[in-house]
């Protein structure tokens, strides 16, 4: 039991605003009432908030670790030493798994999604997820660049998904996933064909008579049909290319009428032509994004200093290293996607890095819905989650903000409408929602994001103070699952967090299809792929999916 | 007498002694210098455990026992003058910015790795990573001097951005891998192949040397700045003949899958 009593409660969910009331906690959940004598949090003066909710992040399975190995020099520079209640790690931009969790929670965020596991690696995800204390945990499921669904996407014809629905469903049953990702759908096998790509979503991917859209418009379909919680997850193709606002928009108009929300938005956000000096196309994407409720985006924002760039689009990463000329990862995970690992640096005077963090900012700054544009660095590929705090300051607080524009590229700027001064201010309610409320809605976490009776008890309570920055970076306290882990910014206790795991019902049959492609596609035998082991699986949170017309 | 350290007897696994090193002992009292800490390999430890502590301060410090198992001796110091009587382990002079640190006998690996400045002279012969890079960075030794008085072992100079990496005897494998700029000595062989990856520096050597392909030939010259160098590390004490002051040397450039603004020197027989 747990009463935090008086502080000024953002509840935007609820269509609490700033009230200044009673939050209790009781059994894990949020409750309408306590006793009196009921232990308490003096949160005058304080903000209170849901836990934050990450709706994109990389921070488990074998790309984070082999970016972890790939940066020895960051370990050594930040090593946290063992304590009573943390163990050791390290930190930088790819920290050990303990200390993500604790990190993340000392940020006031008790709930993280990692966005890219290839189902393949889905056991070594699940693995580092049960070595990340404290937060609720789920992972998405890598579908776009996977030779046996090409085949079923391509069988099933234009009209129908039918074994596709089946084989996402299965697919999401066999991992412990909770959705669907697809990355540059296509591109990437077309780079393992050979150093190509696609450019458009009707390129074909070579031999396999599929195209970006066919993938984009099934997988979508069967999402949708499924009900899952949250819809496709989608990283557009040609991130980072010059021009790449056209292949973003026809991605949203070939996915009207079905859900979608696209990842780190910022990175698929250029105009100008390919190979050429990309500019501002962030003003017609927010248009187009206000105008269709059933998509949504993170942003991706780009934060200047490190960064590790991890991501399944292969041929983006050998790009990323003609710039670098460092250290490179680069991986075929045979049938089901790539993978690319590129330590990076933003810098303020660089023109294309001051234009991606102005992309950002417009994106943030021009969106009407801030439950449908919400948060993110893309972590650790535009940055840090511990930047989130800076990132928060620069929406809050517009003197900051213009101070910082002025420290940038200024030929950059001018290819956005920062030039103008925008005026937007986000307020506390407006923070409460693209970094909780929006992304728990968006992934269809009912329980997270918001403090309503029978809401998980996850709550972060701020000290007021004008500096954002320092305010969001160190929370006074934060409450997970009912349990102070966080206590004046120190860490009191590192319990386990849980495993989200979607629960979508598949017909049986579908092993009959699979089976064959299987054998044909993978080095890894059909019965030996689907995740047993109930000590990766156990104990997780099930969230159901809501399967209509079928009966199921 | 020197303030001393004597190691009473060889730590069972490594002793760790950041920290060490006489700019840092200089201003301390005996009891504050006796509580340090030291690492004995998870266990934190204190100085006393494993050194007894004789003489005065000042700029000057011994150390003294078999101190092959001690690591991080000198490391990060930044003036006065560190002498080690006898074999010192990895890590030593790591990070230094300025004094000198003298080994009597031989070091191990990493020995004034990461190293912006100062001098570091082990009259003994020197381990692997000699004036090398921390394990993920891309640049080594910035700056200063080390002097070995006998052989260096593999991947002398890694990453070498700035300073003077002299070994009087034969030096290992893969000298100035990925080397940025700065200059390596060989007086007595060089192991194959040097400079792999180099942008720009200098790799003398005094003898026949297994080049990479990517290395093109230049020329044959007298370089003048070369005549400096070695006449100043012949009145270090390293054993430099006229000959080769004065030689011809053949230039080669490389590392042709890199910038090819490096160069590799090589002192051509009878002229
Ligand atoms: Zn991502």
């Amino acid at each position: 039991m747990l009463r935090i009593a008086q502080g000024r409660v953002y509840d935007p969910a609820n269509g609490v605003d700033g009230d200044v009331r009673d939050v209790c906690l009781n059994g894990g959940k949020v409750v309408e009432e306590l006793p009196s004598h009921a232990p308490r949090i003096d949160a005058r003066g304080m903000i209170v908030m849901p836990g934050g909710v990450d709706i994109h992040s990389h921070i488990a399975g074998p790309k984070v670790n082999a970016a972890r190995k790939l940066a020895p020099e960051e370990h050594r520079a930040d090593p946290l030493d063992r304590t009573a209640i943390m163990r050791s790690g390290t930190g930088g931009t790819v920290p050990s798994t303990f200390t993500t969790g604790y990190r993340y929670a000392l940020l006031g965020y008790t709930t993280v999604v990692d966005a890219a596991t290839p189902p393949l690696a889905a056991r070594h995800t699940l693995a580092e997820l049960r070595d990340t204390p404290i937060v609720d945990a789920a992972f998405l499921v890598l579908m776009g660049n996977n030779l046996p669904m090409f085949e079923l996407i391509r069988d099933a014809g234009p009209d129908g998904a039918g074994p596709v629905t089946e084989a996402v469903a299965w697919w999401l049953e066999a991992t412990g996933g909770y959705g669907v990702k697809l990355v540059n759908p296509g591109g990437v096998e077309m780079w393992k064909h050979g150093n190509r790509n696609v450019t458009s979503l009707d390129d074909e991917v070579e031999g396999l008579g599929v195209t970006p859209r066919r993938v984009l418009e099934a997988i979508a379909t069967s999402v949708d049909e499924l009900g899952l919680p949250h819809p496709v997850h989608v990283h557009c193709n040609n991130l980072g290319v010059a021009g790449n606002w056209r292949t973003t928009l026809d991605t949203l108009d070939t996915l009207q009428g079905r859900r979608a929300h696209l990842a780190h938005l910022q990175f698929h956000a250029y105009g100008g032509t390919p190979g050429k000096r990309p500019r501002s196309r962030a003003p017609e994407l927010a248009e187009h994004l206000d105008a269709h409720p059933e998509h949504s985006a993170d942003v991706g924002q780009v934060m200047f200093g490190p960064a590790t760039t991890i991501t399944a689009d292969a041929p983006v990463s050998a790009r990323l290293r003609e710039i670098t000329g460092g250290k490179w990862v680069n991986a075929d995970l045979e049938a089901e996607t790539g993978c690319g690992i590129v330590p990076f640096a933003y810098r303020e005077r660089n023109y294309v890095h001051a234009l991606q963090w102005a992309i950002g900012l417009e994106l943030f700054l021009l969106s009407r819905d801030p439950w449908r544009v919400v948060l993110s660095t893309d972590h650790p590929n535009g940055g840090s989650f511990l930047s989130y705090p800076r990132l928060i300051r620069l929406l809050m607080d517009r003197e900051f903000r213009n101070e910082q524009i002025d420290r940038v590229n200024q030929k950059a700027i001018r290819r956005t409408v920062l030039r103008d001064r925008l005026e937007r201010e986000y307020t506390l309610g407006e923070i409460a929602i693209i970094t909780r409320a929006g992304p728990a809605r968006l992934l269809g976490l009912a329980d997270k994001g918001h403090l309503g009776v029978g809401a998980d008890a996850d709550v972060t309570v701020y000290g007021e103070h004008e500096d954002r920055e320092q305010m969001f970076a160190t929370p006074r306290y934060v409450i997970k699952g009912g349990r102070v882990i966080v206590e004046d910014g120190e860490l009191r206790e590192a319990p386990a967090g849980d495993l989200l795991r979607v629960e979508a019902d598949h017909d049986e049959a579908i092993e009959r299809t699979l089976r064959p492609l299987f054998e044909e596609h993978y080095s890894v035998q059909f019965a030996n792929y689907p995740v047993r082991e109930p000590w990766l699986l156990e104990p997780a949170r099930r969230i159901p999916a809501r399967r209509d017309g079928s009966g199921r | 007498m020197p303030l001393t350290l004597t190691l009473r007897e060889p730590p069972t696994v490594p002793l760790e002694t950041e920290g060490l090193s006489p700019d840092r002992l200089a201003t301390r009292r005996r009891g504050e210098i006796e509580a340090l800490t030291v690492w004995h390999g998870n266990r934190r430890a204190q100085l006393a455990d494993f050194f007894a502590v004789s003489g005065n301060g000042g700029e000057e410090l011994r150390v003294e026992g078999d101190l092959r198992r001690v690591k991080f001796l000198g490391a990060g110091m930044t003036d006065g003058r560190l002498t080690v009587a006898g074999d010192a382990g990895m890590h030593t002079g790591a990070d230094m910015r300025g004094g000198e640190l003298v080994v009597e006998g031989d070091v191990g690996d990493f020995a004034g790795v990461n190293m912006h400045g100062g001098r570091l002279v082990v009259e003994g012969s020197a381990g692997h990573q000699l004036g090398g890079a921390h394990p993920g960075e891309r640049a080594g030794m910035r700056g200063g001097e080390i002097l070995v008085h006998g052989d260096a072992g593999d991947q002398v100079g890694t990453g070498l951005r700035r300073g003077l990496i002299a070994v009087a005897g034969r030096v290992g494998d893969a000298a100035g891998l990925r080397m940025l700029a700065g200059t390596i000595v060989a007086l007595g062989g060089l192991g194959a192949p040097p400079g792999a990856a180099m942008r720009r520096g200098t790799i003398v050597a005094m003898s026949h040397v297994t080049l990479l392909p990517t290395f093109a030939f230049a020329c044959s010259y007298r370089p003048p700045f070369l005549r400096l160098y070695l006449r100043h590390l012949r009145a270090l004490g390293l054993p430099l003949t006229d000959d080769q002051i004065e030689g011809r040397y053949a230039r080669w450039c490389g590392d042709g899958l890199e910038l090819r603004r490096g160069e590799i020197l090589i002192l051509e027989a009878g002229r």
